[in-house]
C-alpha cells in the first residue's frame, strides 16, 4: 500500500523533503514508518522520542494502522503563536 | 474568521470580523516577535504549519470556546513565513456580551493554539536559523 508522508520544521530540515510517497506493507504502523525514516536519516534518531505523528491531520499513537492513501504527518514539538 | 495568511496580518479588518451589536466587550491579543531570545538578538521568526490540520484544529479551538463561554464572535489569524521583529505572528479577537468570558476565552484560544497546533517557528539570528523548541517540550510516548 501506498501512503503520504508529509515533513515539518527540523524533520523536514533533516530529510530534506517536504512531502514524499512511500509503499508500506499491509497493515503498517506509524512506528513501521518511523523506523523507515530513522534508518534513512541518521540525523532523526535524537529527534525520535519528540517527534508526534497525525494520520489524515489527527494525532495519532504509533501504534495507529495505516490504510492506503492515508497522510501521515510528522510533527516535532510545535511552537506557534 | 479563521486563517493562516502570509502577508502581514490586518488588525482592523480582524477587530471588525467580531463587532456584534449585542457585545459589552472585545478582547485582542496580539501575539509579535520579540527582538531577542536567550540573550541573543532576533531578526526575524519564520514560521511554517501544516496548514490544514492547523485550520482544522483552530476551528475546534474557537468553537469549544464558543460553547463554554457563550462567545458571541471569535477570529484567529496566524500568520506564517517570514515575520520582522516587531510584527504580529498571531492576532485572536473575541467577543462577548461581558467582558469576563472575552478575557478568558481569548486567554484559553491562544493557550491551545500554542499547545497542539502544528505551527513552528525558527528564529532568525545574525548566526543563522534555528527550529524553536519550547522549554517542557514534550516527549512523545
Amino acid at each position: 500500500m501506498k501512503v503520504k508522508v508529509k515533513l515539518f520544521a527540523i524533520a523536514r530540515d533533516i530529510t530534506g523533503a517536504d512531502e514524499f510517497e512511500i509503499l508500506l506493507a499491509e497493515n503498517a504502523h506509524v512506528s513501521d514508518l518511523l523506523k523507515i525514516l530513522v534508518d534513512r536519516h541518521a540525523g532523526l534518531k535524537k529527534w525520535q522520542g519528540y517527534l508526534r505523528f497525525a494520520v489524515n491531520q489527527t494525532y495519532c499513537q504509533a501504534g495507529k494502522v495505516l490504510k492506503d492513501g492515508d497522510e501521515v504527518a510528522v510533527i516535532p514539538p510545535v511552537s506557534g503563536g | 474568521m479563521i486563517e493562516i495568511v502570509r502577508e502581514p496580518i490586518d488588525l482592523n479588518r480582524v477587530i471588525n470580523s467580531v463587532k456584534d451589536s449585542a457585545a459589552g466587550g472585545t478582547v485582542i491579543f496580539i501575539g509579535t516577535v520579540r527582538n531577542h531570545s536567550s540573550g541573543r538578538s532576533v531578526q526575524a521568526l519564520e514560521y511554517q504549519a501544516y496548514e490544514s490540520m492547523a485550520l482544522r484544529m483552530i476551528e475546534d479551538i474557537a468553537l469549544e470556546a464558543k460553547k463554554k463561554w457563550g462567545v458571541l464572535k471569535i477570529s484567529a489569524v496566524h500568520r506564517v513565513g517570514m515575520v520582522g521583529a516587531g510584527e504580529a505572528g498571531l492576532v485572536v479577537v473575541v467577543s462577548t456580551v461581558h467582558r469576563k468570558e472575552a478575557f478568558e476565552a481569548c486567554r484559553y484560544v491562544i493557550d491551545a493554539i500554542k499547545k497542539d497546533v502544528p505551527v513552528w517557528k525558527k528564529e532568525i539570528t545574525e548566526g543563522g536559523g534555528k527550529w524553536s523548541v519550547r522549554s517542557g517540550g514534550r516527549k512523545s510516548k
